[in-house]
């Protein structure tokens, strides 16, 4: 099944084609925002993040940062740093590099402060964009689309309609040779050996639980049993009784597909197929990880309600519920509802879903895309130093 | 195809419950699909939207299987049409049940 995307130097495909004007520091984001505001069609990512951190931080903060300026839904990137933090914006950049991707770096403490960095960016970010807008969509296929699948706001709907609708999407897409990945480790707690069971083998199904009991552990050693408060008494008054039965739940989402492989936080898939990210159960934190994993669209299932979007990849809403998604129509893109006002199979939502996904492939907005939201948030580990 | 009468939704084939999409009553009927086909029961409790219907007869220890996979076990025996809840129902996989898990 083909689209038209945007080619990009390493071969990877792109569904929109930003330039993205990175942060390297938090003391760097008034200088990126700044340069950001004065391009139509640029996008700027910023942060708390990327200095005095312990090791294990800043190899994330780093390994985020460039996997989302390599994310092929990135035409071009500028990278803004201080010239004194620990990572470096020359350090992303010359990741980003790699990729063969156009990209710029700009060091405020060498250009001499913020006024003269903004205006080398701008005009950086002019002659990109300039690129940018000349640049035709070519015919992809969609084995070449990576999915990344999220739920937040979930309620007693979410794991009958949009959770298996969003699966049923899921396999359409694998099978067409695609990628889904699954992501919050947390919610996998009481069913991570339903879908270590679906691993093409043994090394795939270790790896799903060991990342599923470092998140139960972690949790543990906080004092925190996450087994023995789930489901919550909310959960159980909706109608869920056990902790397996919620996470399966949430799982759902996956659809049936075998699962590939177990990759960490913002880790590209080697493999096609279903995978599953270590990612936390925290939304936006989940997404920055699939995005910067190479994800270039996002499906996200909603029970309550959730408005956010991301910066550089569209995401699509999927409401389980029509009372939720007649109350916040301005953020939802699809009514899972449909499914229990009879209007609708779970097969037809499902079908309804990826004939959205296609649309939006191609070049169709979602809301939160329309609207301009985009969250950004780094997974952390340790404390800042 | 639609029927605005289905007031269940059987999730996988091989599930023995159904959840309900409607407020529901003892007495009232049940009706789920299954495949291209439509499936009627009475039940014998009040149901609430969200929760779960047994279709068959479940033993007592029978597993409870939803989504297609186990997501329980009964504690008591139920009847086909009853309310499958906290009342006759017992996770396997939370706290203090983490030795069974070779056993499943």
């Amino acid at each position: 099944m083909k689209f038209q995307g945007y080619t990009r130097e390493n071969g990877d495909v792109g569904i929109r084609n930003h330039l993205l004007v990175i942060s390297s520091v938090v003391c760097a984001n008034d200088v990126t925002q700044n340069i950001a505001n004065q391009l139509n069609g640029a996008v700027a990512i910023t942060h708390p993040h990327g200095c005095d951190e312990f090791e294990d931080d800043a190899m994330l903060t780093k390994k985020t940062l460039a996997g989302t300026g390599i994310n092929p839904n990135v035409g071009a990137c500028i990278v803004v740093g201080l010239g004194c933090e620990t990572i470096g914006s020359e350090k992303v950049a010359a990741d980003i590099a790699e990729s063969g991707k156009p990209v710029k770096e700009i060091n405020i403490q060498k250009s001499g402060g913020s006024l003269k960095s903004i205006q080398k960016g701008v005009r950086m970010g002019r002659k990109l964009l300039d690129k940018l807008s000349q640049q035709k969509r070519e015919e992809h296929d969609f084995s070449e689309l990576i999915l990344g699948i999220e739920c937040g706001g979930s309620d007693t709907s979410s794991g009958i309609t949009a959770n298996p609708a969003v699966g049923k999407a899921s396999d359409i897409l694998v099978g067409k040779g695609g990628t889904s990945i699954l992501s919050e480790t947390p919610e996998l707690i009481g069913a991570e050996h339903i879908l270590a069971e679906r691993a093409v083998n043994k090394k795939v199904a270790d790896k799903l639980i060991e990342i599923v009991n470092r998140a139960e552990q972690y949790a543990l050693d906080v004092g925190v049993d996450i087994r023995e408060v789930n489901p919550s008494p909310g959960n159980k008054e909706g109608g869920l009784t056990t902790l397996e039965e919620k996470s399966l739940g949430c799982v759902h989402k996956a659809g049936s597909a075998p699962l590939s492989e177990v990759i960490e936080f913002a880790e590209k898939p080697s493999k096609n197929g279903l995978v599953v990210m270590d990612t936390p159960g925290q939304d936006v934190e989940s997404i920055t990880g699939m995005v910067a994993g190479g994800a270039q669209i996002i499906i996200f299932t909603t029970g309550r309600g959730t408005i956010v979007g991301n910066p550089i990849v569209p995401v699509i809403k999927v409401c389980s519920n029509t009372a939720t998604f007649l109350k916040m129509e301005d953020n939802m893109d699809i009514n899972a509802g449909k499914i229990i006002d009879g209007e609708n199979t779970l097969e037809e939502i499902g079908e309804n879903l990826f004939e959205l996904i296609e649309e939006v492939v191609n070049g169709r907005h979602t809301k939160s895309e329309i609207l301009g939201y985009g969250s950004f948030g780094i997974h952390r580990i340790l404390k800042t130093m | 195809m639609s029927n605005k009468d289905i007031n269940s939704l059987l999730i996988d084939n091989n599930d023995n419950v159904v959840v309900a999409v409607k407020n529901l009553n003892k007495g009232n009927e049940v009706l789920y699909q299954k495949e291209t086909e439509i499936k009627k029961l009475i039940i014998n409790d009040n149901i609430k939207f969200g929760h779960k219907i047994s279709i068959k007869k479940i033993k007592k220890g029978e597993k409870i299987i939803k989504y297609g996979a186990v997501i329980g076990k009964a504690t008591q025996k139920i009847e086909k049409g009853e309310h499958v809840h906290l009342h006759n129902v017992e996770g396997i996989r939370g706290r203090g049940d983490k030795k069974e898990e070779k056993n499943i």
